[in-house]
């Protein structure tokens, strides 16, 4: 047995790991509200950085119409919705993201891998084109959800949904979606065409504080068990029968972990368009920082994701007079970023 | 102590038995080999111990109780599994390699505790790779990592330990480090550990039990050098062999004509 001796100093050198021995795990930590307050101060109008948290402090503490400035429309109207809308994609996205890659042992997954896109483009492409009664938000929501379900139907093979007909599947039902977007988009005419195109390049123009409650709900009761659930994406991540010699379910615990990933990125989807790169590009980012251990990589994700899409917004917002979908932001930074992974050090997340 | 009785088991598409009747009994503290050449059904006995493959016949008893269909969580605490190949997906830490042991022993919505973490170092320490703690699994030698899997499995704190093959991509001298940390722990936990190889030196050096098999059979059981002998050795691999004995060990020799003679 172990010394009373040992055992103390094995549990100071775990205490020391847990509190994360360097400021790196504290700084991604709060980077979401770093990058939250700057955004909130940078603007077409700009505002003091002072200022801007005297009125949210005045929100919180104060009764609303105490601090009656111009500046406190613009901050909690505007600009503080936008914010923490894009906050919840980004923890949404990046979330999901480092999830997939640990199920599928693969750290070039991204969200979208089983459909989800596909089918919110079809949901939102029916919706504008010929269903205008029905909500954009909604008919992506639906729609996304079904390429799910339909990409795990289609997977099964002989009983079984292993990893590789998975991605198969995703990559045939996305097909079929997108193919299917093509058409209504052949058919519509093109004022609704534009709209079209333009929701699906992604975008938080038209945040307001109801879609933050509507995308609160969705997001955090899908992240919220992938949370509690994330250390066992470790052992996921050791292949079906290694993990299921360790005593992990798979079949059950990979449903519960695509399930509750699936509902957060489609809320996120339905509300923002298709922002991609994000989810592939942050979770791979962060475990090249602090490393492959699910067990702070998917928090530290999840606010590296939420810091860095409102980052991008704000660049979205704030380049140029007109607002550009945030979506082509990402898609500018990631394809470079990627060239950088691959011709430096990039080769020590995945494999040997 | 383990027991396999009457175990009849062929692939669904197939049409004959992989296995036709295969029994023997593992006991606590003792290392027991299967041994044999490819194809003899070795690793297919330990698919279907390990839960893997469902047999058509037979019974799987740990003392005295049946083990074949328990679900995977309390499987895992009856069994722990060191497997022939692993391909790690991602560099974690020797430390996190070896946690990952105790999946049965947490919650489905928890994340490991302080006694969780005590255990994997626990294993570390048996295992003797402490100097590796911190270091990246995907670094480490092979026979360094054959050890991390061990102490992984060993976290698990199961009675049984299968191992496949432990050392066929192994060098010699990590053949026998290997094999030697593995008959050290087995002695020491009081583990019953089955294992498959199919090097007869090594099975005679390191076994305490041999089940020598072939085409899906059990040619022999018993110690060592009642089963390793040149009649079974060079019926089950069609060789000649030579059993030497050397300073109280026995060492097997294969014939080689030679064409000077």
């Amino acid at each position: 047995m172990i010394s009373t001796e040992r055992s103390l100093v094995f549990h100071t050198e775990w205490w020391k790991r847990l509190k994360g021995n360097s400021p790196k795990y504290v700084l991604i930590l709060i980077s979401p509200f770093l990058a939250g307050w700057f955004a909130l101060f940078i603007g077409a109008f700009n505002i003091s950085p002072t200022m801007v948290l005297k009125i949210l402090f005045n929100e919180v503490i104060a009764p609303p119409h105490f601090l009656d400035i111009p500046e406190r429309a613009i901050i909690i109207d505007i600009r503080l919705p936008r914010v923490i809308l894009a906050g919840l994609v980004g923890i949404a996205l990046s979330g999901s993201g480092v999830t997939l890659q640990g199920i599928f042992r693969n750290p070039l997954v991204d969200p979208f891998i089983l459909g989800i896109s596909a089918g919110a483009a079809l949901g939102c492409a029916l919706s504008v084109g010929f269903f205008p009664q029905l909500p954009i938000q909604l008919m992506a929501f639906l729609f996304s959800i079904l390429a799910v379900i339909l990409t795990y139907a289609v997977g099964r093979t002989q009983g079984e949904v292993s990893r590789l007909p998975l991605i198969l599947s995703g990559v045939i039902i996305s097909a079929f979606f997108t193919a299917m977007v093509s058409i209504v988009k052949f058919l519509v005419d093109p004022h609704k065409l534009q709209s079209i195109v333009f929701w699906l390049m992604g975008s938080f123009s038209l945040s307001d504080w109801r879609l933050v409650k509507i995308a609160g709900a969705g997001i955090t009761a899908g992240l919220l068990p992938v949370l509690l659930m994330r250390w066992r994406l470790n052992a996921m991540s050791m292949g079906e029968e290694e993990a299921e010699a360790l005593g992990v379910n798979v079949k059950r615990e990979r449903i519960m972990f695509i399930g509750a990933s699936s509902l957060a990125v489609s809320t996120a989807v339905s509300v923002s368009g298709i922002i991609g790169w994000v989810g592939l590009m942050v979770p791979h980012l962060v475990r090249m920082l602090i490393g492959p251990d699910h067990k702070t990589l998917v928090p530290l994700s999840m606010t590296a994701g939420a810091a860095f899409m409102v980052l991008t917004d704000t660049i979205a917002r704030t380049l140029t007079d007109f607002d550009i979908p945030v979506g082509i932001i990402t898609a500018i930074v990631g394809a470079p970023f990627f060239v950088y992974l691959m011709k430096s050090g990039g080769r020590e997340s995945w494999k040997k | 102590m383990l027991e396999v009785k009457g175990i009849h088991f062929r692939h669904h598409h197939l049409e004959e038995d992989v296995l036709r009747g295969i029994g023997f009994t593992a006991r606590s503290g003792e290392i027991t080999t299967l041994l044999g050449p490819n194809g003899s059904g070795k690793t297919t006995v330990l698919k279907c111990i390990a839960g893997f493959w469902k047999p058509q016949r037979g019974e799987i008893l740990f003392n005295k109780k049946n083990i074949s269909n328990l679900p995977y969580e309390k499987r895992a605490k009856m069994l722990a599994i060191v497997p022939q190949e692993h391909e790690p997906p991602f560099p974690y830490s020797v430390l996190d390699a070896v946690l990952m042991g105790r999946v049965s022993h947490v919650g489905l919505f928890s994340s490991p505790s302080r006694h969780d973490y005590l255990k994997a170092e626990e294993a570390i320490e048996a295992v003797g790779i402490s100097y590796l703690r911190e270091k990246a699994y995907t670094r480490v030698s092979g026979g360094e990592r054959q050890l991390v899997l061990i102490a992984r499995a060993l976290a698990q704190e199961s009675p049984i330990m299968l191992l496949d093959e432990p050392t066929s991509h192994l060098d010699f001298g990590n053949q026998v480090s290997v094999l030697n940390k593995v008959r050290d722990i087995a002695r020491q936990k009081g583990l019953t550990v089955l294992t498959t190889l199919h090097d007869p030196n090594m099975a005679m050096l390191f076994s305490d039990r041999v089940v020598m098999m072939s085409m899906g059979n059990i040619i022999s059981d018993g110690t060592p050098d009642s089963v390793i002998t040149e009649e079974n050795l060079s019926r089950v691999y069609s060789i000649g062999v030579s059993v030497i004995n050397y300073n109280g060990a026995r060492v097997v020799c294969p014939k080689i004509r030679n064409d000077r003679d």
